[in-house]
């Protein structure tokens, strides 16, 4: 099936819902991932679209390349799903949902969607990308959840900010951290329930919220519905789904999903040599600047470009929350850079899509593309990838091999 | 606040700078209800220590998790047998784990 046709399968295919009470046997397709053990088949999820599928229980679902080119906000049908624990609630109330705040607070909070609908309202387009987002493309591999590139996606967020609720219970002195549960819950009592924190300077943040919309809509309840903490900028660990609990802590958080989980090197460009051990860790934290190309994919065929002829390029880049300043191409690997041209600017915490131009030769020829960016806190993608235990984190630039004929 | 990102409604309504934005959005009311596929219709393969594979590891996850893993040697799959015991809280048998091991290394992994 060719992408084209594969786009417009998935489109029409998004309309049936349920699908997914289906045996796998029944999946329409696969995907071939490109890294070893990559096939996966494509399945509609409820509320979902067709989606790579990782793992069914708990469920992840990855975003079909394709997509992102088809805008610069991914639909919700088609947006990402990562869950921790199976525990996870097939039945959700929005009117009888509360978000309960306690600890280092002055006054105890129990907020309804109501509450909320009452504050002031914000939106933000952001970014959410999985830590582990092409986790499958280290080298050497890591054990994991085995993702290509689609485990993030870019939407508007429509809320009230979590500051604003915090104030609300007004915070002690001694608040250290912010630490978020949702409703999802362990399969074992011995399982680490699923929560996660963050200092108080960071909670408080402008841009941090707690979103009851996306993209205009009700989150999909794959996606937290009713209600998520949106952290832009931010690795999607922190963007807890389904919100529940707030607690505000008097020190760091120990628990196993901060203290133990979605560490990362406390090194330059936190990175390692594989097998090393003794170096220091800290908690995964801002998005690294990353860019793709969105209209070809790696060992496509273009036909028909006549000669001379530019090939037109397109796609998307984005960072932790400084904006793009830059994006450039390469139609041989990386040896010479042609400026792209940005195209509207949705907000720094969002894809920022681009178009650019590379020169072709006469006759059939191959070349290797590849997209760098540079964001404006002077941050940019390095050639060859860092490498850390967990796979997190991964930013280099992306090679394209296409055939022109 | 920051200037683009993050815009309360009401300014970004009289500015018109957003369709999206140029009508309150209203939170969800009522209850949403999904019917998840379980582990639509992923099974681990047949073979010896299959039994106690799927006793311990289905009661979390299905069996997805393991066979998308990249090919992990022996001490790779005890590794993560032993973490499942020991951070995740699986009530695994201390006299099961070398026949689970042992299956996902034939299976799943390398010797």
């Amino acid at each position: 099936m060719s992408e084209v046709d594969r786009r417009r399968f998935l489109l029409t295919a998004g309309a049936v819902l349920g699908a997914a009470a289906l045996p796998l046997r029944a999946a329409a397709d696969t995907v071939q991932l490109p890294f070893a053990n990559g096939e996966r088949p494509l399945v509609a999820f409820p509320q979902k679209r067709p989606l790579i599928l990782l793992t069914p229980r708990p469920p992840q679902l990855e975003t079909p390349f394709a997509v992102f080119d088809d805008g610069v906000y991914t639909p919700n049908d088609a947006f990402f799903v990562r869950w921790h624990l199976s525990n996870i609630p097939q039945t959700v109330d929005a009117s009888a949902h509360r978000i309960a705040v306690s600890g280092e607070v002055n006054r105890t909070l129990s907020l309804s969607l109501d509450d909320l609908a009452a504050m002031p309202q914000v939106e933000v387009t952001a970014v959410n990308q999985c830590s582990g987002n092409s986790r499958g493309l280290f080298t050497p591999r890591v054990a994991g959840g085995e993702w290509g590139n689609g485990a993030m996606g870019n939407a508007v967020w429509t809320g009230v900010r979590l500051r604003d609720v915090l104030d609300r219970a007004g915070l002690k002195a001694s608040a250290k951290q912010v630490q978020f549960d949702g409703l999802d819950a362990p399969p074992l009592p011995a399982t680490p329930d699923f929560k996660k924190s963050l200092d108080v300077d960071v909670a408080r943040g402008d841009d941090v919220i707690v979103a009851y919309a996306m993209n205009g809509a009700a989150l999909p309840v794959l996606n937290g519905y009713p209600v998520r903490l949106i952290v832009p900028g931010w690795f999607a660990t922190y963007w807890v789904k389904m919100l529940s609990t707030i607690t505000v802590l008097d020190h760091a958080d120990d628990n196993f999903w901060m203290k133990t989980a979605y560490r990362i090197p406390d090194t330059p460009d936190n990175s390692v040599a594989p097998g090393a051990t003794g170096y220091p860790t800290i908690p995964i934290n801002r998005l690294r600047v990353r860019s793709f190309i969105t209209n070809f994919v790696d060992g496509a065929t273009i036909l028909h470009v006549a000669f001379p002829s530019q090939l037109q390029l397109r796609g998307i880049a984005f960072d932790g929350g400084s904006g793009i300043k830059r994006v450039e191409v390469s139609g041989d690997g990386g040896t010479t850079w042609i400026d792209a041209v940005l195209e509207r600017d949705y907000g720094k915490y969002s894809f920022r899509r681009w178009n650019a131009s590379v020169p072709t030769r006469q006759g059939t020829s191959t070349y290797t593309l590849a997209v760098r960016a540079t964001a404006n806190d002077g941050s940019t993608q390095p050639m060859t990838p860092g490498w850390n235990p967990s796979g997190y984190l991964r930013n280099a630039v992306e090679t394209y091999k296409v055939t022109v004929a | 606040m920051t200037k683009h990102a993050l815009i309360v409604l009401t300014c970004t309504a009289l500015l018109g700078a957003s369709a999206l934005a140029a009508t309150k959005v209203a939170p969800p009311k009522g209850t949403a209800t999904i019917s998840l596929p379980g582990d639509a219709g992923m099974a681990f393969k047949p073979g010896p220590g299959v039994g106690p594979v799927q006793a311990n590891c289905l009661t979390c996850h299905s069996s997805a998790y393991i066979s998308t893993q990249p090919v992990l040697t022996k001490a790779q799959w005890n590794a993560e047998v032993v973490k499942m015991k020991n951070v995740y809280g699986a009530p695994i048998a201390d006299d099961q784990i070398p026949a689970i091991v042992d299956y996902l290394t034939t299976n799943y992994g390398k010797p």
